[in-house]
């Protein structure tokens, strides 16, 4: 068992199509939230609702991550409301479109969240002389970087 | 922190913390340093992850003189894998529902 959860489907439809579906509000709400407020450009915060039959609605932010149409969507989500979103406090959803025979292959995986502080693992990466140890820390850093410069485009 | 079960899959999802878990299942009961030689991490990264799963329910630590010994809690750790099942479950239906919508509009766009 891996530690994530990987699931795809075969899709009868050309990857532009399919693209569609997964980024477009007004295609999102038809197969996954109420509500939703998104929108496919790096940086973006917004939030799906979920109506359940009874009780009250459910708002869950999403911060969208990478957006590289049509082959790859990424962004996280449940992290608590009016905090950024980060490893430590958010679970990753990558949806990746590949073609496959005439058709889509749609993967989505979704990586549970790492439950540590940034700020806390990047003054160990200091002090870490594992190959290992700063090969993960590099990454993250490559990560906070990245949405950094994508914040300042906005 | 409490976690409900909806969340508690999250914290073992992790691929890094997958195997730490892993490693605890194989040894039954360990200390990070005997776990640090089963996993490519520091014994201080062991320790984080630990201290996550500690967090979650997911382990139980006791002291053993100088050292603290970790185990997994089989009804969390079940609980947490029921979780991830539901989660992969939800995935699994809205991937068939954009199967759904895309295949059928690509047929109503033919001629």
């Amino acid at each position: 068992m891996s530690g994530s959860i990987e699931k795809s489907v075969h899709i009868e439809a050309p990857v532009e199509l399919v693209w569609r579906l997964v980024t477009e509000p007004e295609q999102v709400v038809r197969w996954f939230a109420d509500e939703i407020d998104l929108q496919a450009r790096p940086g973006h915060e917004g939030s799906m609702t979920f109506q359940p039959e009874s009780g009250a609605a459910v708002h869950v932010p999403i911060s969208v991550e990478s957006v590289e149409p049509p082959r790859r969507f990424t962004y996280r989500w449940s992290h608590p409301a009016g905090t950024p979103a980060s490893p430590a406090n958010s679970t990753l959803v990558e949806f990746t479109l590949t073609p496959e025979d005439g058709g889509t292959r749609l993967r989505v995986v979704e990586t549970g969240h790492d439950g540590l502080g940034w700020p806390q693992d990047q003054q160990d990466a200091f002090a870490d002389d594992h190959n290992e140890g700063w090969s993960r820390h590099l990454g993250r850093l490559e990560a906070l970087v990245t949405s950094r410069s994508a914040d300042a485009a906005l | 922190m409490p976690m409900d079960d909806e969340q508690l899959w999250a914290a073992v999802a992790e691929p890094g913390r997958r195997r730490v878990l892993d490693a605890l299942v194989a040894l039954g009961e360990a200390t990070p340093t005997a776990l640090a030689r089963e996993v490519p991490f520091t014994r201080q990264a062991v320790s984080k992850h630990l201290a996550v799963l500690l967090e979650a329910g997911v382990v139980s630590q006791r002291r053993d003189g100088r050292e603290v010994r970790y185990t997994v809690h089989p009804d969390r750790l079940e609980a947490a894998a029921r979780a991830m099942a539901a989660a992969a479950a939800r995935w699994d239906a809205r991937l068939q529902a954009i199967k759904r919508l895309a295949e059928d509009e690509h047929r109503s766009q033919r001629p």
